[in-house]
């Protein structure tokens, strides 16, 4: 095979089936393997359907890839609506030139990742452009999963009273992939949070249905998401800052590089908006997760200014938390 | 920057906020120069916590902001040349000048590339030998150095693509300024943190010899602008005024000496444009004629056309304390972050941009 991707690859002949064979060892499952034009499977019951795309630069990032991301990125996604994620599909966008170990890495990160979340990848495509119509690897993947009976989670169900709970740090994958972009080396190096979340949320449905309102704060951070909580349930939220927890590698970096934390991309992590009195055993349900050992409650829903989310400062005093101002950050996701 | 969860202790802040509210007793009317300052004090809601009698202003310390509608209009000029590649921190490109914008001539074609270091764009210059490579220069003594740098290093490598166009600032120039055009009254000013890294504290000691007026360097923590304030409140009271430091992990009273002699190797002090106070002598830089050959004033023939401010926009008077944000009749209604009118809206260190993000007209 060739070391490189070449414009050959994607033109449907030799060279294409020999590279989507190529991927079948990694991806393998029963639906997939049949390579018809669509995939066919059984459900049954409310399916939650969502869909992204991926242009993460640099590919290759501390602590994941655009691979590893284009899985956890849509699995989270189904699951912030409580959904169980089943199935995948996958399609590259390939830059004419990428070295074919490049994409071998990603695919090995995609197998992974997809094992460690439960879902299979049932169908999937591949396009190869000239050098500069893309770069390097764009990644779109598509997602289904089953909601199950009872469960009603939407940013817009946030209900006065309701605690605020987030599983951990913030900011991680925005710096990881920043730092590594400019360059910068930190002496404790940031890696970042990219995680599949299904199994976290399953954890927290199974001892409580009284979770109104979940998300995984990507771009736009956690300042984006409570706002999105705020607007949309028509409640007001307050947060308190020296809850709120940031690693000390990201806060530092936050500061040199201008921004705040709570406006950095996540990649596995939620908030959720729940009953006061289910809190406690929700947060020791989040805190047995793997993904939620730091998850805290940083804050609550209140029914005073609609729309607006506070923070109160550790320095005691309160300000507006607002969606973040059209900053120029580079693509992270 | 390991220090920064020690400045922002609440328990510090606490007591120091009770001292400055135990001896703060005159009106006090305190200038912030720098705009990372005022984000800094808008983060942390440190104007709600200090006394009624202390006022603290905006000054006119955000780089993009100060830029003169004119010298952007050269450098959206630069960027529309042949062949030449116009390399900008990410901040300025938005910013509109009398016409258009850096970030409109990349739309419409121009060669504009976002860097975060003047040794990016010398970078870019290596890597494109055929073209022209021009670096927006802006900014006041803190970043000067490291383009000083940049300068030398393109000298010694023998690139003959890299240009600077200086538009360079100098802090003691304009607060000198700022006072004699008197329509603002000051008691004190907390001076700037990263500029007196490099240039020290003792170029301000006119504030308190010629003006009178307190003056006190501060860092970006909130615990570093607490000790700030309270060290221009003991002066104030006092009256005793002079200049102080309250950022001793980082500044020194002569500053850094390697840095401030890069400086004046490559550039001198001249007069400069300033939005919204117009040409001021001896506050800006321009590079030597020994480095007229990296200087992209000498080497291109640039014809911008008359330079227009935006109709209804305030931005010079917020940039001389002399107005608030939300005093500016577009302010939220038609310029936003999304659909800037003036440069304070686009930086995100611009004070326009802060009251919007931060909300301080909207209450809590």
């Amino acid at each position: 095979m060739e070391d490189k991707i070449l414009l050959a690859h994607g033109s449907g002949g030799k060279l294409s089936q020999d590279l989507i064979k190529s991927f079948l060892p990694d991806l393998a499952n029963p639906i997939l393997e049949k390579l018809d034009d669509a995939a066919v499977f059984e459900v049954s019951g409310r399916l939650a359907f969502t869909t992204d795309s991926y242009t993460v630069n640099p590919i290759f990032f501390p602590g994941g890839d655009i691979g590893k991301l284009a899985v956890c990125g849509t699995v989270n996604d189904l699951a912030m609506s409580g959904a169980r994620p089943l199935y995948l599909s996958l399609a590259f966008i390939i830059e004419e030139g990428l070295p074919v170990a490049d994409l071998k890495k990603v695919l090995a990160s995609i197998k992974k990742a997809a094992a460690e979340a439960g879902v299979k990848i049932v169908t999937g495509d591949t396009k190869v452009v000239d050098q500069g119509s893309a770069d390097k690897l764009f990644i779109n993947t598509a997602g289904v999963g089953a909601v199950p009976e009872g469960v009603n989670i939407s940013a817009s169900n946030a209900r006065p009273g309701d605690k605020i709970i987030l599983s951990g740090t913030i900011g991680d994958h925005g710096i990881a992939v920043l730092s590594r972009r400019e360059g910068l080396t930190f002496r404790t190096p940031v890696p970042s949070d990219c995680a599949p979340l299904g199994k976290l949320v399953a954890d927290m449905l199974k001892v409580s249905a009284n979770i109104h309102a979940l998300r995984d704060p990507t771009r736009g951070g956690l300042a984006t998401t409570l706002n999105d909580f705020a607007e949309q349930s028509g409640v007001g939220i307050i947060i308190e800052e020296d809850k709120v927890p940031v690693a000390p590698a990201v806060a530092a970096a936050g500061e040199l590089l201008g921004l705040d934390p709570l406006y950095i991309a996540n990649e596995g992590k939620l908030a959720a908006a729940v009953t006061a009195s289910d809190a406690d055993k929700i947060l020791a349900a989040m805190k047995r997760n793997k993904y939620g050992g730091n998850a805290v409650i940083i804050g609550e829903v209140i029914a005073e200014h609609p729309g607006r989310v506070v923070m109160r400062t550790a320095m005691g005093a309160s300000r507006i938390v607002d969606v973040p101002v059209g900053e120029l950050l580079p693509r992270i996701c | 920057m390991k220090f920064s969860k020690e400045f922002r202790d609440p328990e510090l802040g606490k007591r120091l906020l009770e001292r400055i509210h135990r001896r703060s007793r005159r009106p006090a009317r305190l200038m912030e120069f720098c705009g990372g300052h005022t984000v800094a004090i808008f983060r942390h809601g440190l104007r709600q916590l200090l006394p009624d009698n202390i006022k603290m202003l905006s000054g006119p310390g955000c780089p993009v902001c100060v830029t003169a509608a004119a010298d952007l209009d050269k450098a959206i000029a630069l960027a529309g040349t042949p062949g030449v590649i116009v390399a900008s921190f990410g901040d300025m490109i938005r910013v509109p000048g009398s016409r258009s914008s850096l970030a409109a001539a990349k739309a419409e074609g121009a060669d504009v590339r976002i860097v975060y270091s003047a040794q990016d764009a010398l970078a870019i210059a290596r890597d494109n030998p055929g073209r022209k490579v021009v670096f927006i220069g802006i900014g006041f003594e803190t970043t000067a150095p490291t383009i000083a740098a940049s300068v030398l290093q393109a000298e010694a490598e023998g690139l003959k693509n890299y240009y600077v166009l200086s538009l360079h600032k100098v802090c003691p120039p304009i607060m000198r300024a700022i006072l004699d055009l008197g329509e603002v009254k000051l008691d004190g000013i907390v001076c700037p943190g990263h500029v007196s890294a490099v240039i020290g504290s003792r170029p301000y000691e006119f504030l308190a010899s010629d003006y009178g007026i307190a003056g006190a360097v501060a860092g970006f923590e909130p615990l570093d602008i607490l000790l700030a304030v309270d060290m221009l409140v003991e002066q104030i009271e006092s009256e005793k005024p002079e200049i102080t430091i309250a950022y001793r992990r980082s500044v020194r009273p002569e500053g850094n000496p390697a840095a401030i002699k890069l400086m004046d190797q490559v550039f001198e002090t001249a007069d400069a444009s300033w939005r919204g106070i117009g040409r001021v002598a001896g506050s800006g830089l321009s590079l030597r004629p020994e480095y007229e050959k990296y200087d992209a004033e000498n080497n291109f023939n640039i014809e911008p056309g008359p330079a227009v401010e935006p109709a209804g926009c305030i931005c010079g008077a917020i940039l001389r304390g002399v107005s608030t944000p939300p005093e500016c009749k577009l302010f939220r209604r038609v310029c936003t972050p999304q659909n800037p009118v003036g440069p304070c809206m686009v930086s995100s260190e611009g004070s326009c941009a802060t009251y919007y993000q931060y909300g301080d007209d909207r209450g809590v």
